[in-house]
């Protein structure tokens, strides 16, 4: 077929310009990664089909003159056939391809966290100023044992008989999300690197190796081992703080990854270490995983290449049985298990999968810890708990239901200008995030952006100590866990058992 | 009926208070008289709905068996509570608690005090090889969650608890605790704030020979409550209290961690503390907050530990409930108030107030165990 | 005058003996025997009224106090001068936490030691200066929001330490003037450390000449130099933490 009859599907966006206040600077034109815009001899002219409101345009645009309005042309609406389903129909009877998108779902699935609601203290225990008062927010991540064993000096003081099992020591209970290099861009990742540093967290470098100039930051690093073993050699597993296992990604729990050819240039190939042009390609398992034991087979793996200096981690997309798992993880000997939720966010994913694959990181949390704990093995484990941190609320009741720490992926997208128009996977991203085009990239300066990141984790930070301070408690750990502390508002029993909450009023 | 348990539709029950304790470290035994007075001076700090008091070494003569103080609703709960004790106990001697019926307190359970000690071929020992001190603790949870209308209140060795719903200078008149000696005393006054008065749950709380009073609520009780249920510590009665007496057995019993240490894990210092210390210390001190994270009583408070060597107070830390101590030759006064310890040691010679988080522990010197008034013949 | 002897009275009947007496004009109130009474001089109005404790006060001595002195011959709990306006309070011995809460004039002199969050959240206002001195050492939290007023921490008794930590947190407002030079590093970043100046002194002296007479003290003694004062650096020291939500 040369022509189609769907060549022509409605363009979602119209980049609409006020000819009378664009001054001809041409600067949407540059700015705009998709080739939305181009000059038509004496005014800037639109392809709206090109548009996917990434805002860049009219951040940039030093005129104001540019709206980008939803297309007000309608289709017959239909409670039950919506507009993606149909405009999906017809790409895919295009080219019989899967559909796929960036981001996590845009789906409206009911989102937990919007459904609990804080304690806070009045009268009986008092709420605690968290600015003028000690409020400490110190996480360490790793195994710690269930006891303390104790040795006695020759003066009689107690001291520790054994070293403690190697931990990640976080100033507040934020990581950056695992984003790899490829997925995003080299800017992206210093970014987050530089704010990582500032604050005395960590961030994930993801499955596609350390560049060269990543290295330097590596106490605030934890490189990841996935199925495609991108970069992955000795030197690597020892140059952050932990080694992850990426098993699964929220966004799409079951199944690998493909950076295409045509991205792997010179430097991403020498991270990667592979060559350039050549597709690489995470399996959806690791060929070397087919069972639990054989994850603790590669867990010890790692241990001894880093002669049990630093913790290792499993990541994994939080799926239905995800208590049972997490606890044959722990078993296996994994000294941090980050569990990513079914709204986590991805570079590209099949939304067949994306949209309907997996579970709500607030259940899957709840159902854990419970798990680990009526089991007697919480401590053996820290758990990180990721897929849509949206706002600090999110993230205190992340830890309230039994998170150690949360990641942050999207949200430290938005920072660096993200607008989540889920075109990703295109490689086009004007804000020079998920894409190599060197003359994206270049636009975010992993300096201004690195800032920002800083101002924001220390904002949500703040935000925490509020909400302890309220809570009368002026210790992080002493909300970890404390669902006694939350409340459910419009859930059903079903849900409020395995949160394991209770209803607001009781 | 009188209310021995917890059962009220509530998930945490919370409680104001003020408390003293008295140690002579000789162990030289007084009556009850002092307490009654130190603790009555701090009659604001309750409202009439819980009183008690913990006294240490008043059972000389059955040192070395356990004593149980139980509370019965009826004679049916007696009747299978006994059954048990008759199973699994050798009993060498049961009464009831001697009471005296006052004006102000004249409704009361059946009160009734058991000596005993596990008998070594129970059944439960040959087939989980359970210690007596474990046993015991079993017996005492399993049967503060299972029968109906009976609560263990006390299950130390020559220690009890004497307590009740009514004021503490009135719970004092009705157990008599002027005929009553011991060489340590503790004394609570309550305020509960979110269910009526409860016998079981006036202070102290007990578990073997600890025994707790405790002014304050703690807010990180959620927490606290779930670490401990990972040990499978059943937390029947939903007290703070509770939790506080379990997280002790928990570090000092079955962790082995020194008295000191227990109430750094309470307490924890700060980090920015923690980063000033010798390498050692600090190594210690991180893992120590690192492995009890969970275990921190966050919130405003002020404990009185009884143990049998000796008396802890402590308070949070960052000193949100007061705590003020004085001593007097061989004896050491705790109060939430110093007017309680002026009340019955007009002259200490010396008061002071401990910082915030930094434990108070008085130990006692090995003597015998005698009292005061031997002592006089004696001397 | 009266003298009251207050052993076994409760607070309710023991205050209202003295605001009766009072009222009745009664200027000099003696009470012995005082054990734990809770808010003695609570909310009392009027000039030249003196109130002498001999015993140990409870807690919220010179509560919401406006005019009269109170003098204590002994410790004193927790809560002192809690929202006082004016008037002042001496104590000999030593005094518990929280003392001066939300004052807004008035004095409070301690011989002694303070406890833990002394001087919390004072506050001056137009011409209303609130002045702490406090003879000994302090606890935490000293100065804690501190908006306002004056105290003075003089160490005389030479312990090793003269305030705990978190010395000053929040502090936007008053000075804090401190007779002995201590590491100051340690503590909040919210204040400034510097060296009293004439002016200074100048405004000290006439209270801390009368501190020493209260005390019996040599006044060449305390008065002589130098002495250090802590400022905030900001009337503002959360001017940046927030930001307007788009919601």
């Amino acid at each position: 077929m040369t022509k189609s009859s769907f060549t022509n599907i409605q363009s979602e966006y119209l980049a609409v310009i006020d000819h009378a206040k664009c001054v001809r600077c041409k600067r949407c034109i540059q700015n705009c990664g998709w080739g939305t815009y181009s000059f038509g001899g004496d005014k800037i002219i639109a392809d709206h089909s090109k548009c996917v409101a990434c805002g860049r345009c009219y951040t940039y645009c030093p005129e104001g003159a540019i709206s980008i309005l939803k297309n007000p042309t309608v289709m017959r609406e239909n409670g039950n056939w919506q507009d993606y389903h149909i405009k999906n129909i017809w790409r895919q009877s295009e080219t019989g391809g899967i559909a796929i998108s960036g981001m996590g779902t845009p789906l409206k699935y009911k989102k937990y966290f919007d459904h609990i609601l804080l304690d806070a203290c009045q009268v009986t225990n008092p709420p605690i100023d968290p600015l003028r008062e000690p409020m400490e927010l110190k996480t360490f991540l790793g195994k710690k044992p269930s006891k303390l064993e104790l040795d006695f000096n020759e003066d009689g003081q107690p001291v520790l008989k054994n070293p403690m099992p190697p931990q990640i020591e976080l100033s507040t209970p934020f990581i950056f999300a695992p984003m790899s290099y490829g997925s995003i861009s080299l800017n992206a990742q210093k970014a987050m690197a530089l704010a990582a540093r500032a604050l005395g967290i960590v961030m994930n470098i993801g499955e596609g190796g350390l560049h060269d100039e990543m290295v330097p930051f590596g106490k605030n690093i934890i490189v990841q081992v996935a199925s495609g073993r991108f970069g992955v050699n000795r030197d690597y597993l020892n140059s952050g703080v932990a080694v992850e296992i990426k098993i699964g990604q929220g966004a799409k729990p079951g199944i690998g990854g493909h950076l295409p050819g045509e991205k792997i240039g010179a430097d991403i190939s020498r991270t990667r270490m592979i060559p350039a042009g050549t597709d690489a390609i995470s399996p959806a398992p690791h060929h070397d995983i087919y069972s639990i034991e054989d994850l603790r087979q590669l867990i010890y793996a790692i241990k001894e290449a880093i002669n049990y200096e630093k913790p290792v981690s499993v990541k994994v997309a939080a799926v239905h049985n995800i208590a049972a798992i997490v606890s044959g993880i722990v078993r296996a000997g994994a000294d941090i298990v980050y569990i990513d939720g079914f709204t986590g966010g991805t570079g590209a994913a099949p939304i067949i999968i994306r949209d309907n694959v997996g579970i709500p990181i607030e259940i899957a949390l709840a159902q854990v810890d419970q798990r680990l704990r009526e089991e007697g093995i919480r401590n053996e484990a820290s758990l990180i708990a990721a897929g849509s941190i949206r706002t600090s609320a999110d993230a205190i009741k992340a830890i309230a239901l039994g998170a150690d720490a949360v990641a942050i992926g999207t949200a430290a997208l938005v920072v660096m200008g993200c607008h989540i128009c889920g075109k990703c996977h295109t490689g086009n991203c004007s804000w020079g995030i998920t894409t190599q085009r060197p003359e994206l990239t270049r636009r975010l300066d992993p300096e201004e952006y690195g800032e920002k990141l800083y101002n924001l984790i220390n904002a949500w930070s703040h935000e925490m100590k509020d909400i302890l301070g309220a809570m009368g408690v002026n210790s992080i750990e002493s909300l970890r866990g404390s669902r006694e502390r939350l409340r459910g508002i419009e859930l059903t029993d079903s849900e409020l058992k395995v949160l394991g909450i209770k209803h607001a009023g009781m | 009926m009188l209310r021995l348990k917890n059962n009220f539709s509530i998930e945490h029950d919370i409680a104001g208070c003020g408390l003293c304790g008295i140690i002579n470290i000789r162990k030289i035994r007084t009556n009850g008289e002092d307490i009654k007075k130190a603790i009555a001076l701090e009659h604001d700090r309750g409202n009439g709905l819980g009183g008690g008091f913990a006294v240490y070494g008043c059972y000389p003569e059955y040192a070395d068996i356990y004593a149980f103080h139980v509370m019965y609703d009826d004679l049916a709960a007696k009747h299978d509570v006994e059954e048990y004790f008759k199973n699994n106990f050798i009993i060498e001697k049961q009464e009831s608690i001697p009471v005296f019926k006052t004006s102000k307190i004249n409704d009361h359970p059946i009160l009734h005090r058991y000596f005993m000690k596990p008998k070594s071929d129970r059944e439960d020992r040959l087939l989980h090889d359970l210690g007596d001190d474990d046993f015991v603790v079993s017996s005492v949870m399993l049967i503060n969650s299972e029968y109906d209308g009976a609560y263990v209140f006390s299950s130390g060795k020559n220690m009890g608890a004497f307590k009740g719903v009514g004021y503490p200078e009135d719970i004092a008149d009705f157990y008599m605790l002027d005929n009553v000696e011991g060489y340590m005393w503790t004394a609570h006054n309550r305020f509960p704030t979110n269910t009526p008065g409860w016998w079981g749950g006036a202070h102290p709380f007990t578990l073997l020979d600890w025994s707790i009073v405790h002014n304050g609520e703690i807010s990180s009780y959620g927490i606290n409550k779930r670490y401990l249920e990972m040990f499978k510590y059943n937390l029947a009665l939903k007290t703070d209290t509770e939790v506080i007496a379990y997280i002790l057995d928990l570090l000092i019993r079955k962790h082995g961690l020194p008295v000191e240490l227990a109430m750094n894990v309470l307490a924890a210092p700060f980090y920015q503390t923690i980063e000033k210390m010798e390498p050692k210390q600090k190594e210690l001190y991180t893992a120590l907050r690192q492995i009890y994270g969970s275990a921190l009583l966050n919130g405003p408070f002020a404990i009185i530990f009884g143990y049998p060597d000796g008396m802890v107070a402590l308070n949070d830390r960052i000193k949100l409930r007061p705590l003020v101590a004085g001593t007097k030759g061989d004896f050491t006064y705790i109060a939430s108030e110093e007017s309680s310890i002026r009340e019955i040691c007009p002259y200490p010679d010396v008061v002071w107030s401990p910082k915030a988080g930094e434990p108070i522990i008085i130990k006692t010197i090995n003597t015998e165990n005698i009292s005061q008034k031997q002592r006089l013949i004696i001397s | 005058m009266i003298t009251i002897d207050a052993k076994g009275l409760h607070y309710k009947e023991l205050n209202k003996i003295i605001r009766e007496s009072i009222a009745s004009g009664i200027k000099n109130v003696f009470l012995e025997n005082v054990n734990g009474q809770y808010y003695i001089g609570d909310g009392i109005k009027g000039d030249n009224i003196t109130i002498t404790v001999n015993g140990v006060p409870g807690n919220d001595l010179g509560v919401f106090m406006d005019g009269p002195s109170i003098i204590v011959n002994n410790n004193v709990q927790d809560n002192v001068g809690n929202t006082m306006n004016s008037g002042k309070i001496t104590i000999k011995g030593d005094a518990g936490d929280v003392v001066g809460y939300g004052m807004r004039g008035g004095r409070i002199y301690i011989r002694g030691n303070a406890g833990y969050r002394i001087g919390i959240h004072m506050k001056g206002y137009n011409e209303q200066i609130p002045i702490i001195i406090i003879g000994g050492k302090v606890g935490s939290f000293f100065g804690e929001y501190m908006a306002g007023g004056v105290m003075v921490l003089l160490g005389l008794n030479n312990s090793e330490e003269l305030a705990g930590e978190y010395f000053g947190v929040g502090m936007h407002g008053g000075a804090i003037y401190l007779k002995k030079k201590i590491d100051f590093s340690k503590y909040s970043k919210e204040v400034e450390f510097l060296e009293a100046n004439d002016d200074d002194m100048a405004f000290l002296k006439k209270y801390l000449l009368e501190y020493a007479k209260d005390f019996n003290l040599s006044s060449e003694d305390l008065i002589g130099g130098p002495f250090y004062k802590i400022v905030p650096s900001s009337a503002r020291p959360y001017a940046h933490l927030y930001t307007s939500s788009s919601l």
